[in-house]
């Protein structure tokens, strides 16, 4: 039994356990279908905060453009399911039957060739998590060969994504324009509007998300997290110690790039539709806030952080819809100036030493370690005001790093 | 069609170019102070332009309302009081916000990110969710003819010689004045400036400032093109960002020839294909070229 929950408190699975146990058992228990269905939609915005945290937390690198790896997982699950939703049969009244609606009203009337391949569904999911993954490659291998990093990856990544939406706004005929793709309906026959299918659909993605969690719990104790961990706050000694920095970077931003792919995917089998709203500079940025309240360096807490934060907004721009931005304002402030660690860190330092004091026996291990499973998001904030100066030096804006530090 | 024709409308086109190229280096110029020199992420430039923009239009109600007379003389005055209330705002902002986040840039783009989504709202409850256009001068409207067959737009010759102004301004006060060397030397070596007796966090603030007010500058040249809505800072903010990026950090000089590189294959790409695609193959282009040489066109020499 001991044994058992020093492994619980060593490996952070206590934490992992009450948010499984919340997400699948709970929520489906206390509501209705409309607001599962809703819980679910925040939770493929989690898939998200969760390759942030180990991208931005661990390995120290802002990107600004998740919704572009969002979106593509989106937009492939959607090309699937608008081929099967247009068979002849039911677009016959089309000039030309067979092919998307939206391809029909831009007069276009053969299906594109790079179409096809998503007439296949293992095709479709492979594209899900290879196109993504492959576009995030390409991308950081270029930048961090080169050792361009901080400020400079997240304008990048930012461009990329203005890039993707104007991309997908200007071809209508082929990706479905502003409104984007719509009217999705089935996969192989299976009708994923049904009650029946929104339950299904809505533990299958609390059951991927869990274990995303799991596998990046896995490589953060690994020696891998730890080597992250290094390169965030002093790159060049790792490098000097003959490491290969910029792929152990690369490797995070996929990882991160792949996650916010199956969220993208999820989000269209349960939502029912994908548009370059989703795609945006400003959903990708928003995507960054869940990450950032859920606390940066805390996989459970990035959950949390969309959760809240997708609540919040539901609820005050429905009640309040002025009010909504000064708030989100407000929290993009605060969780910079004030607590830096986010939700997480704020249950590490109020919540947690209480714990400890009321339980006799792990009081001594907790308090001597008071953050033993969340590694401090940046030495400013746990040591001395001054001692913080080398990691900001990272970040110059030249971006081209490793000249001074 | 003639010879004479197919002249007219390279020279059009070409001034097309230009209008844009003017465009994006007021956008720039602020940021090149903010982020190329000084480094910190301002997500928020854009909504220092639109306060710009809102103040001529203030201004141009206010003289309809109250001095019918003084309508065809507001515009200069308007200008000046735009980049005045963004220097102000400028100024309070670095106090209260951006000096506790010199050390931690990523954190100032979320925190700066946060503040434009504040005054997007602001804007929004202030002048309302619609777009505005102040009333513009008689002079600044109608084109100018030269030759027969030729028009070129007077607004866009405005915003040129505007910026060619606050170009040359900023140039001149970077590198002939008491505060371009203090901010030159506090870029170079903040504890070395330090040590020579000057006030690095009154010239970060000042710098701050005065990045703001030429945003504020730039806001109020759009006036003359387009109209201005709460949103309007933020269509421009990656492109302003593009453009410091792309000229090098740290170099004026390299800001004003990616504005004109920029503009010219954007105008350029137009012409053979629609709006859209030229503006993706630009920010392909920029993008590509920032991922070969991430330095930009022209490093800047200083050893950080």
């Amino acid at each position: 039994m001991d044994s058992i929950k020093s492994w619980l408190a060593r490996s952070g699975m206590g934490s992992v356990l009450i948010l499984a146990l919340i997400i699948v058992v709970v929520f489906p228990l206390t509501m209705d279908l409309f607001r599962l269905n809703l819980v679910g939609k925040y939770l493929t915005y989690a898939f998200v905060a969760v390759g942030l945290v180990m991208l931005w937390g661990y390995g120290g690198v802002l990107s600004l453009g998740q919704g572009v790896f969002f979106g593509l997982g989106g937009y492939m699950m959607a090309m699937f399911m608008k081929l099967e939703a247009s068979d002849p049969e039911t677009t016959k009244i089309q000039s030309t039957p067979g092919i998307p609606d939206f391809m029909d009203w831009n007069q276009i009337t053969e299906l594109p060739l790079w179409w096809e391949p998503f007439r296949h569904l293992p095709l479709a999911l492979l594209a899900v998590l290879l196109v993504p993954t492959l576009l995030a490659f390409i991308i950081s291998f270029a930048m961090f060969r080169r050792r361009v990093g901080g400020v400079y990856f997240a304008i990048i990544t930012q461009a990329v994504c203005l890039i993707l939406t104007v991309l997908i706004v200007g071809q209508q005929g082929y990706t479905g324009g502003v409104n984007g793709i719509t009217d999705l309906k089935t996969i192989l026959g299976w009708d994923t509007r049904t009650d029946e299918a929104k339950y299904v659909l809505y533990f299958l993605n609390a059951g991927l998300l869990i274990a995303s969690i799991l596998l990046c719990r896995w490589i953060q104790l690994s020696k891998l997290g730890t080597l992250l961990l290094a390169m965030r706050d002093k790159e060049d000694r790792v490098r000097f110690s003959g490491y290969d920095v910029s792929m152990f970077k690369v490797f995070a931003f996929c990882l991160a790039a792949m996650l916010s792919a199956i969220g993208g995917a999820m989000f269209v089998l349960q939502v029912g539709f994908m548009s370059p709203s989703l795609v945006g500079i400003v959903p990708s940025i928003e995507m960054v806030i869940f990450a950032a309240v859920g606390g940066r360096m805390s996989l459970v807490g990035a959950v949390y952080g969309a959760l809240l934060v997708n609540f919040g907004k539901t609820y005050f721009s429905e009640s309040f819809p002025d009010l909504w931005l000064f708030l989100m304002a407000a929290l993009f402030i605060g969780v910079v100036l004030a607590f830096p660690n986010g939700l997480a860190g704020l249950y590490e330092s109020h919540v947690k030493p209480r714990l400890g004091k009321r339980k006799d026996k792990p009081a001594a291990g907790t308090d001597s370690t008071p953050s033993s499973d969340v590694p401090p998001a940046t030495p400013l904030h746990s040591g001395a005001p001054h001692g913080g100066k080398p990691l900001a030096r990272t970040a110059l804006p030249d971006g081209v790093q490793g000249t001074s530090a | 069609m003639s010879l004479t024709d197919i002249m007219n409308i390279t020279l059009m086109q070409g001034f097309a170019g230009l209008s844009l190229f003017s465009v994006l280096l007021l956008m720039g110029l602020g940021l090149a102070i903010i982020f190329g020199q000084m480094g910190v992420i301002n997500m928020a430039h854009g909504e220092f332009m639109t306060i710009g923009a809102y103040t001529i239009y203030m201004f141009s109600s206010l003289t309809e309302t109250f001095l019918p007379g003084f309508a065809s003389m507001y515009f200069p005055f308007a200008i000046v009081a735009a980049f005045c209330i963004a220097f102000v705002f400028g100024w309070f902002i670095e106090w209260a916000l951006i000096r506790h986040l010199y050390k931690r840039p990523l954190d100032t783009l979320l925190a700066t990110w946060g503040l434009s989504l504040a005054m997007q709202q602001t804007f929004r409850s202030t002048f309302g969710a619609r777009e505005v256009s102040p009333t513009l001068p008689d002079w600044l409207l109608g084109s100018w003819a030269p030759a027969e067959g030729l028009d070129i737009p007077i607004n866009g010759l405005f915003v040129l010689a505007l910026t060619a102004l606050v170009t040359g301004g900023v140039l001149l006060a970077l590198y002939r004045s008491r505060w371009g060397l203090r901010v030159r030397a506090t870029v170079a070596n903040r504890p070395m400036a330090n040590a020579t007796g000057i006030n690095t966090s009154r010239t970060d603030r000042l710098t701050f400032a005065i990045g703001c007010g030429i945003a504020g500058v730039a806001g109020a040249a759009f006036t003359t093109i387009g109209s201005t809505g709460p949103t309007s800072g933020s269509l421009y903010i990656v492109d302003a960002f593009l453009v410091v990026t792309f000229g090098g950090a740290g170099s004026l000089l390299g800001t004003v020839a990616s504005a004109f590189g920029i503009a010219q294959t954007q105008s350029i790409a137009e012409f053979f294909m629609t709006g859209s695609m030229a503006k993706v193959l630009t920010l392909m282009m920029i993008v590509t070229i920032l991922m070969l040489r991430p330095q930009g066109l022209f490093a800047s020499k200083i050893r950080r």
